[in-house]
């Protein structure tokens, strides 16, 4: 850690993997209700346990993009954080809204929490991953205006990399798009299209940025190799993620009500947004191979290629496999979708956040440059546990996709939802299963910050031998 | 002006390909996203041929010509910008690049004339299928145009600043190679919308 102020990323950090085991408890529930549909009820019903996976899964990746920027903003940008005690304020009030808004998720029926928390004076709630109390809503982005104040006061006062301009233009756009979560019109087809600014604007467009740029932090430091390679690849990287990314927002507006030429727009190109995924995973292999030391903190390189990978196959393959309209029109909200949700939150921003987290956390308590061995060959194991696990889901849910797709939709003798579901059922009953080894890893990794910590590290070995 | 003290152009003339590596991993994605374009295209109109050939009646060819012609030369004086810098002649090479700007304004104007006429119509994307097409394609290559502007802008700026010489001028080379293929995808793009029936 060569900045003190960097220190604040710790407790953003730790809060993101709390909430990554409450996000992955509820998902384990969920799974369960599935298959077993009355287990805790009435104490968590199925659409609470769905609302609390959702909201913990994007709240903690807020959490682990907001410690990302305290950590590398400071470090690019060669000076210390603009106001480390905005920073450190912002964490409780996040955290503690965070914490109320859950806690309100399961005390109380939906409805009382929307009257308790007045959301009758500016409505604001019960649509899906952005169902927050608009108190909580109010909250997020004041919070988000506090943390881009304080990242942006730090990148003007200090040296403008390109890796700190993609990162806040990512910020700021995460934050702009979010403003259209207040905006609620009463006409249906309107609602939902400017939902999905909020939904897919941030997943297929900014956040791709946030992503790019803080695996660009991470490979420029674990490869040695130069950051203007590494640059330019962002550029184009990203570049190519907004052509296709923004347009593609059309692939949601197929069967809303929005005008005919959305089929043709969105399927174009959203077709095309594997594209920079296929180039991430290129340039992130390309950036190991011509890496020029070997940098004792082997987990943190694993988990960034690991995010290239995944992200390719999660976002890209799986997304493209129902992106297309006519394929769309049949396999829309099914469990091709989960599958592809899955698959392609872990592989983008989970491993994402994992890999900065990875990198980060052993300089931040005190290390040189990496953990112990012992306790980097447990994440290893958590790593590829996780990541097998998730493979395994996304599998089971595109089985359990396809089957539904041809008896729901197909074939000559359609059936109703419910029937279909009763047949699939073994499909998740394997999810329940492969999410249980999920878990596991998750223990793995959690348990790989607790051990070795007595053990001496590696110390950096610098090889000009590979080119 | 040449200096004289200036080595033979043709030592920087053996890179290949020309310009920054990135930018032609870019140019192929480009490539990628109109051939798509350009696919859907051919396969609508393989199944409403009646309604495509009647309605490209309604184009104006002479504009489009006069656009196509407004490219070619464009690229041709960004050619000559490129082999100036090459001789070291930054005067040209900003003179060249700032008349090859003036085409893609001409080609801008011409253009938004176009798309004023068939607004002024009340033609939208929602028409018919083929000013769907027409529409999105001209303007997506629209938008390219302008993007093209914008860099060979800078690169006109740096040499200006005489950031660029002999044996470095990737930059002009970079932005060069960007324009040909805002060019490229109209030869294309002409005769497939316009010509062809």
């Amino acid at each position: 850690m060569q900045y003190k102020s960097q220190a604040v990323a710790m407790p953003y950090f730790i809060a993101a993997i709390i909430l990554f085991v409450a996000q992955i408890l509820f998902g384990l529930i969920m799974g369960l209700q599935y298959v077993i549909g009355d287990f805790l009820f009435p104490e968590i019903p199925f659409n609470v346990a769905r609302m609390v996976h959702t909201n913990t899964l994007i709240v903690w990746l807020l959490f682990g993009f907001m410690g990302a920027a305290y950590y590398l903003v400071p470090e690019e940008a060669e000076t210390e954080l603009f106001s480390p005690w905005l920073a450190k304020l912002m964490f409780w009030i996040f955290f503690l809204a965070a914490g109320a808004t859950v806690a309100g998720y399961l005390l109380v029926p939906y409805a009382t929490l929307a009257e308790l928390t007045g959301n009758e004076l500016f409505p604001t709630m019960g649509r899906e991953f952005l169902e927050q109390p608009t108190i909580t809503k109010i909250g997020i982005v004041i919070v988000a205006l506090a943390f881009l104040f304080n990242v942006g006061m730090t990148v003007l006062k200090g040296r403008k990399t390109v890796v700190n301009l993609v990162l806040l233009i990512g910020l700021l756009g995460l934050a702009v798009f979010f403003l259209f979560a207040f905006y609620v019109p009463d006409n249906l087809v309107l609602d939902k299209f400017f939902w999905w600014w909020v939904v897919h604007l941030w997943v297929e467009g900014v956040w791709e940025l946030i992503l790019g740029a803080i695996l660009a932090f991470v490979l420029i430091k674990v490869t040695g190799v130069d950051r203007e390679v590494i640059e330019k690849w962002l550029y184009v990287i990203i570049a190519m993620a907004l052509i296709t990314g923004i347009i593609g927002t059309g692939h949601h507006f197929f069967w809303i009500g929005a005008p005919e030429y959305w089929q043709w727009w969105g399927s174009i190109f959203s077709a095309l947004e594997p594209l920079p995924f296929f180039m991430m995973t290129v340039f992130a292999f390309n950036m190991v191979n011509r890496r020029r030391r070997n940098h004792p903190n082997r987990v943190a390189t694993l988990w960034a290629l690991g995010t290239a990978v995944m992200a390719f196959l999660g976002a890209g393959v799986w997304g493209f496999l129902h992106t297309l309209s006519p394929v769309n029109y049949y396999t829309h909200g099914t469990q091709l979708t989960a599958a592809h949700g899955h698959m392609a939150f872990y592989g983008a921003y989970v491993m994402i956040v994992l890999t900065i987290i990875s990198y980060a956390m052993p300089l931040l308590r005190g290390r040189t440059a990496a953990n112990s061995n012992k306790s980097q060959v447990l994440e290893m194991w958590s790593f590829w546990l996780m990541t097998i696990a998730m493979v395994f889901i996304t599998l089971f849910l595109t089985g359990a996709g396809i089957l539904q797709v041809y008896l729901q939709r197909v074939s000559e003798t359609p059936q109703p939802f419910l029937v279909v579901q009763d047949q699939i059922h073994l499909f998740y009953w394997l999810r329940e299963v492969a999410g249980v080894v999920f878990l596991i890893g998750l223990i793995c990794y959690i348990a790989s910050f607790f051990v070795g910590n007595k053990d001496p590290e590696h110390t950096l070995e610098v090889s000009n031998t590979t080119t | 002006m040449a200096d004289d003290t200036t080595p033979p152009s043709t030592i920087t003339r053996e890179r290949y390909p020309p310009g920054d590596l990135a930018i032609w991993i870019f140019i192929l994605a480009e490539l990628a996203v109109f051939a798509v374009f350009f696919a859907a295209y051919a396969y609508t109109r393989m199944n409403h041929v009646e309604l495509f050939n009647s309605y490209q009646e309604n184009l104006d060819r002479g504009s489009a010509f006069i656009n196509t012609l407004a490219l070619i030369t464009s690229s041709y004086f960004v050619v000559r910008a490129v082999a100036a810098i090459r001789d070291n002649d930054h005067r040209h090479c900003v003179g060249w690049l700032l008349a090859a700007l003036g085409m893609g304004a001409l080609f801008l104007i011409v253009k938004s004339t176009e798309f004023a006429h068939h607004l002024g119509q009340g033609i939208t994307l929602s028409t018919n299928t083929f000013y769907m097409f027409y529409l999105s394609l001209t303007f997506f290559h629209f938008m390219h145009v302008i993007m093209g502007m914008v860099i060979l802008a800078a690169v006109a700026w740096k040499a200006s600043q005489g950031e660029y010489s002999h044996s470095q001028h990737t930059g002009v080379e970079t932005g060069a190679s960007y324009w040909h293929m805002v060019d490229l995808v109209w030869l294309i793009l002409f005769p497939l919308v316009y010509v062809m029936r």
